[in-house]
């Protein structure tokens, strides 16, 4: 080393040489058990799989028994928008009571109904259809409802168009789907995927890791060692945060090459962002793992505070907007609601300066705070 | 025999007394399952309500304002800002003050009074295009009924075809009553997962497994006596969450007890199989965590709890074959919003009891042959 030969070693080099060895030490301990490396590596690809052509909520071809007591040209002209929407697989059937057991049976998801009176009563301007959906998939159910009025609508509009005209006006919506043109979750998901990958290395793994040290007593033997508390903590984050980049750097790869998600805003703030807020779930596991001192605690608490709440509290999946103030208001203590308004706004939207700032702002005080506390309760001392 | 169930009663007291010791672990045992239903009962919806949306009505007419005031009325949107020109759309969307814009272009009352179609813009962050489709529909379904009234107003004939619609088992379609179940089912497998996972792993690291190994117990005994206090604590925790849901939110239970809990233990068995087999496997409890956390991950995602498995491609959903989780979310789903029986979920039923049927005995058989 070329540190001069007889100087006496200064403070700030023999930190850093107490720094190097720490690194390279935790380093080593993460890359020897093949678990770490199954979690760093193996599951984001994993995920990224999942999510990019596993999960969607852009449903097509869902399966509705058709049911005709009417049989009559008008009633097939009706019911063939159905037929030709990408949206529905239509079957027919005979009658309303094998269309009933398939719904039972899970086998459509629901029925369309025309009475024998159909098209008399179609004439006389006063027909109606009936929608059977299956609730028990709210969601799908209400999306089906959705597809269905639209074909009815379609077959009204032509209908009005080539007969009858309608003397009074109608109001058409058209709509413009801002920053997702082709109406792609895709698009939605892989961004908040990061999210989850960035909880997962940062608060679990660390949480797990250090929680083990605690427990086995480890970190008491490093104690004894001349290394101060603050360089334990520095050589702890340096090869997760560095996991952790490698986990985005797979993410960003994948958003790009396999999902083609458009990066609008800076690909700069991204990487910027996602490193403050690396640093707070890094900051999260340590504090977890230095109040409870126990794996199973720590990884429970983890799971708690970090994953399950970077998933359903986010706004990731299911909008903010519409929760209770209560709920709310814990998912605005949240740094993960924060990091994937950012992150959704900088891949889809551009830099939207207002909302960048502030974002970047709150995930920056969360990570000194939580930085703070972890240096605070990991203290030399036993108990 | 009666020897054999002697000692696994005393292994699983023995278990029960190493997991519940600690007050700290009981508390997170059944604290969080009941705070998470909670939470996540009003959290995870589909379902929008007080959606922030602003106007730019350059038409100032009647029909202008009447179409407002159907939006207005209807308790699901929130007005929060009154446009003059249309450059102001887009920062109004940009920083997330609105989800939608209703752009209403001049001459829109005109249009409608002569008979024509009149176009609004509807204006709308697909950041979230999931919601913002919902929103959307919401709209459509304003706007359909605006043009009902007008059309009857202004001579003309009413629609002369209309959709009447009903939803089976869950008439206002909310999101929350298919969440809720599901919840019964994947909350309790979270942490069942984990505890059982840690349980052997434990041992072997604190080398009291070869000990245990020693004794007159069998590996199968082992096996048994470790996994029943695991069942017995999931079964506890979806009891808790299922009171959540009929005590709280009150979603009605339409079909058996009987019927929910049988298949509630035979998913619990298939999932603590797992977990036993991953802890047997494990050297230490880190490893044993992070394998479980790496297979849990997929379950939860593949298993239909946030998305539709019909959505998934085919070759996805060969994989959700395997996934405990999904076929538990659908029994549960259809035993409590459909009131089915047994005959209807026996194609869940046979799945789980493979799983266990493989996992468990894995599992014993890890214990001897895998000796860290």
């Amino acid at each position: 080393m070329s540190t001069g030969p007889d100087v006496v070693v200064s403070g700030s080099t023999a930190t850093r040489q107490r720094l190097r060895a720490l690194i390279r030490k935790e380093a080593r301990q993460l890359l020897r058990d093949q678990s770490n490396v199954l979690v760093g590596i193996a599951l984001p690809v994993i995920l990224i799989l999942i999510f990019g052509y596993g999960l969607s909520f852009d449903v097509k071809n869902m399966p509705v028994a058709v049911v005709m007591e009417d049989a009559s040209p008008t009633a097939q002209d009706v019911v063939s928008g159905f037929y030709l929407s990408p949206y529905f697989t239509p079957i027919p059937l005979a009658s309303l009571h094998d269309a009933e057991q398939l719904m039972l049976a899970r086998k459509v998801d629901g029925i369309l109904y025309l009475r024998s009176d159909f098209s008399r009563r179609l004439a006389g301007g006063n027909a109606t259809i009936q929608l059977l959906v299956n609730g028990v998939d709210a969601n799908r159910g209400r999306i089906m409802q959705g597809y269905a009025r639209g074909a009815i609508a379609q077959w009204a509009a032509k209908h009005a168009s080539t007969g009858t005209a309608n003397p009074a006006g109608a109001v058409t919506i058209e709509q413009r789907l801002w920053f997702n043109e082709a109406n792609n979750s895709t698009h939605f998901l892989v961004p908040g995927l990061i999210v989850l990958i960035m909880t997962l290395i940062g608060a679990l793994l660390t949480a797990l890791v250090m929680a083990r040290e605690w427990e086995r007593g480890t970190l008491e033997a490093l104690f004894v060692t001349p290394v101060r508390a603050t360089e334990i903590l520095i050589g702890k984050i340096v090869p997760y945060f560095g996991l952790g980049l490698i986990g985005l750097m797979l993410c960003l790869l994948a958003a790009k090459l396999l999902f083609a998600v458009p990066v609008r805003g800076s690909l700069l703030l991204i990487l910027l962002a996602s490193m403050m807020y690396l640093l707070v779930s890094l900051a999260i596991g340590l504090l977890i793992s230095a109040a409870v001192k126990n794996q199973f605690l720590a990884s429970q608490i983890a799971l708690i505070t970090g994953f399950l709440p970077a998933l359903m509290l986010s706004g990731f999946i299911f909008d903010l907007r519409s929760l209770p103030l209560a709920v709310r208001t814990i998912s605005h203590v949240m740094p993960a609601t924060y990091y994937v308004e950012l992150l959704q706004t900088l891949f889809l939207a551009g830099n939207v300066w207002p909302l960048i700032v502030r974002d970047c702002a709150v995930l920056a005080f969360f990570a000194v705070v939580l930085l703070a506390l972890a240096r605070i309760n990991t203290r030399k001392e036993l108990d | 025999m009666r020897d054999s169930l002697h000692r696994i009663l005393i292994l699983c007291r023995k278990e029960l007394l190493a997991i519940l010791k600690d007050p700290r672990s009981r508390i997170v045992l059944f604290v969080p399952a009941i705070l998470q239903s909670l939470i996540f009962g009003y959290a995870a919806t589909y379902d929008l309500n007080m959606v922030p949306y602003a106007v730019l009505d350059q038409d100032h007419s009647a029909a202008s304002r009447d179409l407002i005031a159907q939006i207005e009325g209807s308790g699901i949107f929130r007005r929060v800002a009154q446009l003059q020109a249309p450059p102001q759309i887009a920062p109004t969307i940009n920083r997330k003050q609105a989800l939608l814009v209703l752009h209403i272009g001049q001459g829109f009352e005109r249009a409608l009074a002569a008979g024509d179609s009149a176009p609004v813009q509807l204006v709308l962050d697909g950041r979230n295009s999931n919601t913002a489709a919902t929103a959307s529909g919401y709209i459509s379904t304003i706007v359909e009924s605006f043009n009902a009234r007008w059309q009857r107003e202004h001579g003309g004939s009413a629609a002369p075809l209309h959709l009447e619609m009903r939803a089976w088992y869950n008439p206002n379609l909310e999101t929350r009553w298919n969440m809720i179940p599901s919840l019964i089912a994947a909350l309790s497998m979270l942490q069942t997962l984990m505890l059982t996972a840690l349980s052997v792993a434990r041992e072997r690291e604190q080398g009291t497994f070869d000990q245990l190994l020693v004794t007159p117990l069998r590996p199968r005994e082992i096996m048994v006596g470790k996994a029943v206090p695991s069942i017995c604590i999931g079964l506890v925790q979806s009891s808790a969450i299922l009171l959540v849901s009929l005590l709280w939110f009150r979603i009605p239970f339409a079909g058996s007890f009987l019927t929910l809990y049988a298949s509630l233990l035979m998913f619990t068995t298939a999932s603590v199989g797992i977990g036993l087999a991953i802890s047997a496997f494990s050297a230490t409890m880190q490893q044993a965590m992070l394998y479980t956390f790496v297979l849990l991950m997929p379950m939860m995602l593949l298993s239909g709890l946030t998305s539709p498995i019909g959505n998934m491609p085919e070759v996805m959903q060969y994989l959700t074959l395997v996934n405990p989780l999904r076929y538990a979310i659908e029994m549960v789903q259809r035993i409590y919003l459909e009131g089915v029986g047994f005959a209807w979920i026996v194609n869940d039923l046979w799945p789980l009891g493979l799983i266990a049927a493989v996992t468990l005995p894995t599992a014993a058989w890890l214990f001897r042959h895998r000796l860290a």
